[in-house]
């Protein structure tokens, strides 16, 4: 029996709902990790993912969500796929997950920083007078901040 | 043209995974916080390379055997080779050491890396090509943080200089062999000599602004690549290696 078609917006509406284990206001689709997502006529979904760094331990938390959140909306079979190429980048992030990212705390990507240096705005109070403590945070993606102005450290989104 | 293939991603895959768990065993032990985050990220980042390439090389291997063979995956790669089977090079295995040795090891490491990654990305199989160009972005962090550290400790306090300078007299040693192609190299037409050149340029420039000299050319050990190793590598495995070797197949 042929399955109905769903919209492809409403596969990804669907994925939306599920976060970065690491980073919570952020959906997998803020972040870009989603590459694709293609229902056959059997109703078995393909979702295409991307890691955002070679050894992030997300991925697997990511992929185990995907398959949880799809089995309980009544998808029977879902395959998981990793793409490699092209290359995931912070250009695929979305505005709405940059604005997120700076309600959290977490300074967004800025290009003007793709080699990160001192002078990130500070998420907190938006000075921009704040030093680079160390180019690698709590995790594959940031980089250790702290600001001159309001003494916060905070993370920066790096560039990538 | 295939095996050979499999074996020069085993030796990326070999590099990039012993790297990484020397690097991790600073966990917990860096010298302040920051860089402890630092050097057990840059071990994160050598896994995950090391996974995408055991994935093919697993992904190849078990095409080649056909299905009545047992399927090998990327951690029957990593937890059931025997030392002789590793392919990684010498200066990966090298003992930790201090701290001077430990960024000295990557800086070396990293400019090779960066070097290699920029020339596969234009190689003919697009599997290695991908996975170097996904790679190289966090191999430039790589390269970048430990030349600020080269250069901060070499031209640093008479101790860190000495200890530097240790490091160079003992590691030196173990950098021409990754311009020596081994046979599955010059098989597939991959000459990693030809980056020499680059590499040095790179090392020089550090060094100068570091305060330290580059050697004189002296005898290099080689073997690593086509898996002959020093007594190192099976410490390494040992440790590594003992959960699926004691509980085979185990999962948690």
């Amino acid at each position: 029996m042929k399955a109905p078609a769903i919209d492809k917006k409403v596969l990804y509406a669907y994925l939306e709902e599920i976060k970065d284990p690491e980073i919570p206001v952020l959906s997998i689709i803020d972040l870009g990790i989603v590459r694709d997502v293609v229902m056959n006529e059997e109703g078995e979904l393909d979702v295409t993912i991307t890691a955002t760094y070679t050894g992030c331990p997300a991925m697997d938390m990511i992929a185990a969500a995907i398959r949880v959140e799809m089995h309980t909306l009544g998808f029977k079979k879902v395959n998981i796929r990793y793409a490699i190429s092209p290359a995931w980048t912070t250009e695929w992030m979305s505005k709405e997950g940059k604005r997120k990212l700076k309600e959290y705390g977490i300074a967004a990507p800025d290009k003007r920083f793709s080699i990160p240096a001192d002078g990130v705005e500070c998420p907190r109070c938006n000075s921009v007078n704040t030093r680079l403590i160390s180019e690698f945070g709590s995790t594959a993606c940031k980089a250790l901040y702290q600001c001159n102005d309001c003494m916060e450290p905070f993370d920066y989104f790096k560039c990538h | 043209m295939s095996e050979s293939l499999i074996n020069y991603t085993l030796h990326l895959a070999d590099n990039a995974l012993i790297l990484g768990q020397r690097n991790s065993e600073w966990c917990g032990h860096g010298p302040v916080l920051e860089q402890d985050i630092a050097i057990t990220n840059i071990s994160l980042d050598l896994i995950g390379q090391a996974r995408s390439l055991y994935q093919y090389a697993a992904e190849k291997m078990n095409a080649a055997a056909g299905k009545e063979h047992p399927a090998v995956t990327e951690d029957t790669l990593a937890y059931y080779r025997t030392e002789r089977e590793f392919k990684n090079c010498l200066l990966t295995e090298q003992p930790r050491g201090d701290w001077a040795q430990t960024v000295l090891r990557q800086f070396f490491f990293s400019t090779y890396q960066y070097y290699l990654y920029q020339q596969l990305q234009q190689y003919a199989d697009t599997n290695l090509a991908a996975i170097a160009e996904k790679s190289l972005k966090e191999v430039s962090y790589h390269l970048r943080w430990s030349s600020e550290w080269v250069i901060r400790l070499g031209d640093g306090t008479d101790e860190s200089n000495r200890r530097m300078k240790e490091a160079v007299n003992e590691l030196w040693r173990y950098t021409g062999e990754l311009f020596v192609p081994a046979p599955y190299e010059k098989e597939l037409g991959i000459d990693p000599g030809s980056m020499q050149a680059d590499w040095m340029k790179k090392v020089s420039a550090v060094f100068e602004e570091a305060t330290l000299q580059v050697p004189e050319k002296i005898f290099m050990q080689t073997g690593g690549k086509t898996g002959v190793h020093s007594e190192h590598l099976g410490y390494i495995l040992t440790e590594l290696q003992y959960v699926q070797r004691t509980y085979p197949g185990c999962e948690w």
